[in-house]
């Protein structure tokens, strides 16, 4: 096995570093906990970020990249497979090998399509055939079908039911019984600790019953070339969250250094920078993104020396993405910043901070920078499902994510003329806009609960 | 007024020679002619004649910015900067690959971008806006919180969504409208229908979110105590007085998209198969047609600009304070 780090995997990890350390720098200061305490005592806060907690859970393993070593040695070398795959297809190894010849209906035990097939007296039949691997432990499908899948529901939300008790019951002893001081975490209060209590008590049971009845059937149906769509739609969780954040992360800088200085410079640097983008935003977003994409896809085209494996083209092409899509948005954030240090520095204790000589890039690290943060965190969070969406439009349009990538987009692009079928093929396309829905509510809601516990123009009680 | 408008023109030409320089940058030097015309004839097997035959129908085989080997007022002007780049101020944006001539087929597709594009935007601006008024009026009721949560919802479900499930509800299901399609003239009707409802229908949760926070920020100010005070209904007071002074935020938003309109929108043209100028673009895109997507680019900065214009102006319409100079 051969570890491989794609350029996004290290962004992320790199982003996830970034959190936790901030975390643990904001857990020191009373003053910048306390929105994040609002936060905590939100219901729907805390909730959602269980649900989104989730999603990033399934984009963490996925980002955990390696090549298996194959059985054959080359003069002793170990030679790698030319695939690259994830913590999380090993897990779902059952959802990703089990594929059947086409499309097959959620839960169905027969194909889509028929086949010509040779009954036992020799004669040839045009019928759908049954599938290898959805019900294939049924002996008579008329008659066990149904008993079946409800009795294997019921069981794996049974089980499920018991992980999850046991599950708070972890959570309970390791953390929540000594009610100490030194947690990192802001204290959730009854409310919404009831809330999380029964959603995850929910979900456990429901995860258990699509786990139970996906380890036999097709949970989500199979697409055209038979892949099993659960996978696929939970493959693309990753992609999602990739361009919901990395883009985030390449717009911060440009934004927050641009904009502070132009605020702060003002004169010949603010006219410079407000240039700058006026020009980029005077662009329509969606043409100024096609046309970087197509101008990247010519340079990818013309370059495959530069990649090892399939999945690093695919993967450099996503990144170049995210980084096209953050250098055509900053410009938003961007002006907010300046408009907000414009005011900042009229304050008396900027102007103090001058007139005891301390320059200008400390000034703006130390003072500024601090005061501006709540808009960027506002801003990122706000950002994120927007993005998410966009990827679905993009590759809609033909300059989102390689096709081989699995995202939203993709499956979308590649299920939307199945609408047309007799009978008509519709779980593909419900699976992705179904995923797609819950990641990017869960997302909005949050962000609604963050904006509120930031936003120092609403009265907040304590 | 006159010179402020004419300040402002003269203040659009460096944007447009920005916008200008940077898709010059992206189409042409961050991969050049050769890379272009080699992904125009399939990667592999390509000759080189082959290449430079190409390069002389697009115009791509002169020098980048400078011709040397000209003379005079030629070395610059005889370039593939001068030819494709400076000739789209003056609305030339040369062929397109399929050899039709883009501004002439710009002007014929903008009527059917527009006829999708203008009720979509006025029906939903009315829509969007009462619906937000009637959330401000039922403030901090069940009613609100409804409204909000439905909103959040709405935003929340992809904007393809909308088109491919009222597509197969109201074209394949229910046999409304036809799916897709477009005649120009009075029978147009049919297939405009369609496409405008399911643009104004995935705009409400956005939008009706965004007008309920303009609204709500201007409900607690001193005139509408006054006019309270004064006996209006609730109803008079929103319709009547907010609605005025909430005039300058909603019309930044607003004014700046109306030249925009010309453009049509990308997704719901091709899923509709209306000829204009968002299903032109798209097509271009897919077929990797540089002159095109250039072209509509410079077009959508120059309708920003002009939108931008018009919403200064509009400004001094519905508030008599602001004045231009």
């Amino acid at each position: 096995m051969m570890p491989v780090v794609l350029w996004t995997d290290a962004m992320i990890f790199l982003l996830l570093a970034t959190i936790l350390a901030g975390a643990w720098h904001i857990r020191k200061w009373p003053h910048l906990m306390l929105p994040w305490q609002r936060v905590a005592t939100s219901s729907m806060g805390m909730v959602s970020l269980l649900i989104l907690s989730l999603f990033i859970m399934v984009g963490l393993l996925d980002s955990l990249h390696y090549r298996i070593a194959l059985p054959d040695k080359n003069n002793g070398q170990t030679v790698y497979s030319a695939e690259v795959v994830s913590a999380f297809d090993a897990l779902a190894s059952g959802l990703k090998n089990r594929t059947e010849k086409t499309y097959s209906a959620p839960m169905a035990v027969y194909l889509y399509a028929k086949e010509s097939m040779e009954t036992p007296g020799g004669e040839i039949l045009r019928d759908h055939p049954r599938l290898r691997f959805g019900g294939a432990h049924l002996q008579n499908i008329e008659r066990d079908w149904l008993g079946d899948v409800v009795q294997k529901a019921v069981y794996g939300a049974l089980a499920g039911l018991l992980l999850g008790v046991l599950l708070i019951a972890a959570v309970w002893i390791l953390f929540l019984r000594q009610r100490g001081d030194h947690l990192p975490l802001p204290k959730i209060t009854d409310s919404p600790r009831k809330a999380l209590l029964i959603t995850t008590l929910l979900l456990a049971t429901f995860f258990g019953a699509v786990a139970n009845l996906a380890a036999s059937y097709h949970v989500l149906g199979t697409d055209k070339v038979g892949q099993d769509v659960l996978y696929l739609a939970l493959k693309s969780i990753r992609t999602g969250l990739v361009i919901g954040t990395i883009t985030t992360l390449v717009t911060l800088p440009f934004a927050l250094l641009l904009g502070v200085a132009a605020g702060y410079f003002r004169g010949w640097v603010d006219d410079i920078i407000q240039y700058i983008y006026t020009v980029l935003s005077s662009i329509p977003s969606v043409l100024l993104i096609a046309a970087a994409v197509l101008m990247m896809q010519v340079t990818i085209e013309m370059h495959p020396e530069w990649f090892e494996t399939s999945a690093a083209r695919a993967d450099v092409r996503l990144l170049s993405l995210c980084l096209i899509l953050g250098l055509t948005s900053w410009t938003g954030l961007c002006r907010l910043l300046r408009g907000e240090t414009l005011k900042l520095r009229e304050l008396e204790y900027i102007q103090a901070a001058q007139s005891f000589g301390v320059s200008s890039p400390r000034i703006i690290t130390q003072h500024i920078m601090p005061n501006v943060m709540h808009i960027v965190l506002i801003a990122m969070v706000m950002d994120f499902s927007g993005l998410v969406l966009a990827e679905a439009v993009l590759s809609y349009v033909g300059v989102g994510v390689d096709p081989s990538t699995m995202s939203f987009g993709t499956l979308i692009n590649a299920a939307r003329l199945e609408m047309g079928r007799e009978p008509i093929v519709w779980w593909t396309l419900a699976a992705a806009f179904g995923f797609m829905l819950v990641l990017v509510l869960a997302a909005n809601l949050f962000a609604d609960v963050v904006r509120d516990a930031f936003d120092p123009r609403l009265s907040h009680k304590n | 007024m006159i010179a402020y408008l004419i300040r402002r023109i003269l203040y659009a030409f460096p944007v447009l020679i920005g916008v200008n320089l940077l898709t010059f940058f992206l189409f042409f030097v961050v991969n050049t002619p050769d890379d272009m015309a080699r992904m125009q004839l399939g990667m592999k097997r390509v000759t080189p004649e082959a290449i430079e035959k190409w390069k002389q129908q697009q115009g791509y085989d002169k020098p980048l910015m400078l011709n040397t080997q000209a003379a005079g007022m030629s070395k610059i002007s005889d370039t593939v900067f001068f030819e494709k780049s400076v000739r789209m101020f003056v609305f030339d944006f040369g062929y397109a690959n399929d050899g039709r001539n883009i501004a002439r087929e710009i002007q014929t597709r903008m009527l059917p971008s527009l006829a999708i594009a203008l009720p979509t935007f006025v029906v939903g601006l009315l829509l969007y806006i009462t619906f937000a008024l009637f959330m401000t009026l039922f403030r901090g009721t069940a009613l609100d919180t409804l409204g909000v949560a439905l909103c959040v919802f709405l935003m929340s479900v992809s904007g393809l969504f909308y088109i491919i499930g009222g597509q197969f509800l109201a074209g394949k299901l229910w046999h409304w409208v036809p799916i897709s399609g477009y005649v120009g003239g009075a029978d147009s009707i049919k297939f405009i229908l369609l496409p405008v409802l399911i643009g104004v229908v995935s705009g409400i949760g956005a939008s009706g979110r965004w007008y309920r926070t303009i609204f709500l920020e201007e409900i607690n100010k001193d005139y509408v105590r006054t006019a309270r005070a004064k006996g209006l209904s609730e109803l008079r007071v929103l319709f009547g007085h907010v609605l005025k002074n909430a005039m300058i935020p909603i019309l930044t938003g607003v004014v700046v998209v109306i030249p925009l309109l010309f453009m049509g929108s990308l997704l719901t043209e091709s899923f509709f198969g209306i000829p204009g100028l968002g299903s032109y673009t798209i097509d271009a895109i897919n077929a990797q047609d540089f002159g095109v997507v250039r072209a509509m680019v410079f077009l959508g900065s120059v309708l920003y600009i002009v939108g931008l214009v018009l919403t200064d102006i509009s400004y001094t319409l519905v508030d008599p304070r602001v004045r231009l100079q």
